[in-house]
């Protein structure tokens, strides 16, 4: 072998790393490095733009002094797990009624998923308009006789958080549904022919067998729309702009408010930090366990 | 024999609360669909008179116009369309850019793995579930130091950078269960790395190629936090004018103008989800790693 083949053969196994190198760059760089960073500027006195003055964990001892911060994470709560137990809920039970051998199932499919299709920001200004309470909704039903019906949830502050959840899950359960369809159709039919045979009802038959083998599909769509929750941005801003007051606002809107409207940079660098940090707790272990079980088949 | 008459009208009872069911959730889907509609083609008074979810009277199309080139975004009054041409000039070379990377980044991850290659991976799997919250300010610092801050540029850096994650995402899952044996097979014939990825691999991947841009159209196309934070006035995304148009608190409120705004930033990914459902669906689910 000459010099020049044994030279470009080696450049031919360095090739593929030479060819990945921009992009793991780019992304350790823009996710890794800018995470550090932000880390970096939420332990620092930063408010307009960053300066770098240590003062140890002053931030985040001010966010979670901050009454705003306060009504932000307990927004979370509500919003996820009402989210989060409607989408499954309903997506789920979509899909299995889909999976009935339905003759039109795909038009129907197309429509349950459609507003997935669309931004948060659509959804938000549709939304609004429909339970405006002067205008929408309360207006349609006290028309047609009954006069007492109140629908004002978007203008009270008690109730505003669930108007979020109403346009949340109106968005995103028919992604759970074809989540929980896809894991449907993978599910060996003759598993459920046998207990038929063996007598077992169709509700029985879904409760013991069905929906517990569906639990990887469970734990994806749980999985995903946590994360959809918590980076719930958009859709608040559209909907109630945070309000009315601060009934609304969520730690990402919260996050946003803080370092690009009030100037308090630190705060918001600092909220950002421990919006990651609950992110990371959920996606890392799913994300590990997905990669490992993907090795092991 | 009555017993199996009874069994067959205890079923035919049973599909019809399945089919009522379905129809009804697909009724309640569509309403919001509906109502954005009829209120963009009612006149300003009808609306005010209280027609909120009937059919117009009169139909007019003043407020699309009015939302596509006369509505105040800020104190530019210039409707939706430079925005909405804003938009395009971002998302086109965002998708091609990051789908085109994508797909070498799923080749090289899969056909040419070298040692630490899972763990590159990784690294870029996170990337999709980044809560964008995280890197806001540096990455606002850094388009301010590279002279991209509020620029159309600048949003397709940032967005191509991020949709690498979910691209190389697409195309390593789909290439994984494409053959060894079709490179080595090239490689044999003395095929390189480019060449093969040319005329072995790329041949076969068109349809993940329709998933990856789809994807990262709607992605892009719907995004408001990067559009929000990264631009200002003129060099918005249409989310971010969409946004703003909403939120006049001037006057009587347009009702009609707002919907058809909504309208007009939402058709562009509709006409693709209509066109191309099955393979928008793909990109969803692809997102549950293993598919």
């Amino acid at each position: 072998m000459s010099a020049s083949t044994r030279m470009s053969s080696r450049l031919a196994g360095w090739l593929p790393r030479l060819v990945v190198a921009p992009s793991l760059l780019v992304v350790i760089v823009t996710v890794y490095l800018f995470i550090l960073w932000t880390g970096v500027i939420s332990v620092t006195s930063s408010k307009f733009v960053p300066t770098y003055d240590f003062v140890g964990l002053e931030q985040y001892v001010r966010l979670w002094a901050t009454p705003r911060w306060h009504t932000a994470v307990a927004n979370l709560f509500i919003f996820s797990a009402l989210f989060l137990a409607l989408s499954t809920g309903l997506g789920l039970l979509m899909a299995i009624l889909l999976d009935q051998n339905i003759r039109a199932e795909g038009a129907l499919r197309a429509i349950y998923l459609y507003p997935m299709a669309l931004s948060f920001i659509v959804t938000g200004t549709a939304w609004k308009w429909i339970m405006n309470p002067g205008l929408g909704i309360q207006k349609v039903v006290n028309d047609l006789g009954w006069t007492d019906f109140r629908f004002d949830w978007i203008t009270n502050p008690d109730m505003a958080i669930y108007t979020v959840v109403v346009a949340g899950v109106w968005q995103s359960s028919g992604f759970a549904m074809a989540i929980f369809l896809a894991g449907l159709r993978g599910i060996d039919n003759s598993v459920i022919k046998a207990a038929q045979i063996e007598g077992a009802s169709l509700p029985l038959i879904y409760r013991q067998i069905i929906i517990p083998m569906l639990r990887p599909a469970m734990l994806s769509v749980v999985v995903l729309l946590s994360y959809i929750a918590i980076k719930s941005f958009d859709l608040v801003l559209a909907l109630t702009n945070g309000g009315p007051g601060t009934a609304t606002e969520l730690p990402s809107t919260f996050m946003f408010s803080a370092t690009f409207r009030r100037n308090q940079m630190g705060v918001g660098a600092a909220s950002a930090v421990m919006m990651l940090m609950t992110v990371a707790a959920i996606i890392v272990p799913y994300l590990y366990s997905e990669l490992r079980s993907e090795k092991n088949d | 024999m009555t017993d199996v008459l009874s069994r067959s009208g205890k079923v035919r009872l049973g599909r019809l609360v399945v089919y009522g069911c379905l129809f009804v959730v697909a009724l309640v889907y569509l309403m919001p669909l509906w109502v954005m509609v009829v209120t963009s083609l009612k006149p300003l008074d009808e609306i005010y008179g209280g027609s909120f979810i009937g059919l117009p009277k009169a139909i007019t199309l003043d407020a699309w116009r009015a939302a596509w080139s006369e509505a105040c975004i800020g104190t530019e009054c210039t409707g939706l369309k430079p925005y909405f041409v804003n938009s395009l000039l971002m998302v086109i070379p965002a998708v091609a850019l990051s789908t085109g990377i994508g797909a070498i980044n799923g080749y090289i991850l899969t056909k040419w793995k070298f040692p630490g290659a899972n763990f590159v991976f990784g690294l870029l799997l996170f990337g999709c579930f980044l809560p964008y919250q995280a890197i806001l300010i540096p990455m606002a610092r850094t388009l301010g130091l590279l002279g991209l801050a509020g620029s159309i540029p600048g949003l397709v850096a940032v967005h191509a950078s991020y949709g690498i994650c979910f691209t190389t995402l697409f195309f390593r899952n789909y290439f994984v269960s494409l053959p060894d044996e079709l490179t080595k097979a090239a490689m044999v014939d003395g095929a390189g790395f480019f060449r093969i990825f040319w005329s072995v691999i790329l041949p076969t991947s068109i349809p993940i190629i329709v998933v990856s841009c789809i994807w990262q159209f709607t992605q892009i196309w719907n995004d408001f936090l990067f559009g929000v934070s990264f631009t200002s006035g003129s060099s918005s995304p249409i989310t971010v004018a969409l946004n703003n148009i909403v939120n006049v608190t001037t006057g009587r409120k347009q009702y009609n103008v707002d919907m058809a705004a909504a309208m007009i930033a939402a058709i562009p990914t509709l006409v693709v989800y209509i066109v191309a459902g099955r393979y928008f669906v793909r990109g969803l689910t692809a997102g549950a790693v293993k598919g």
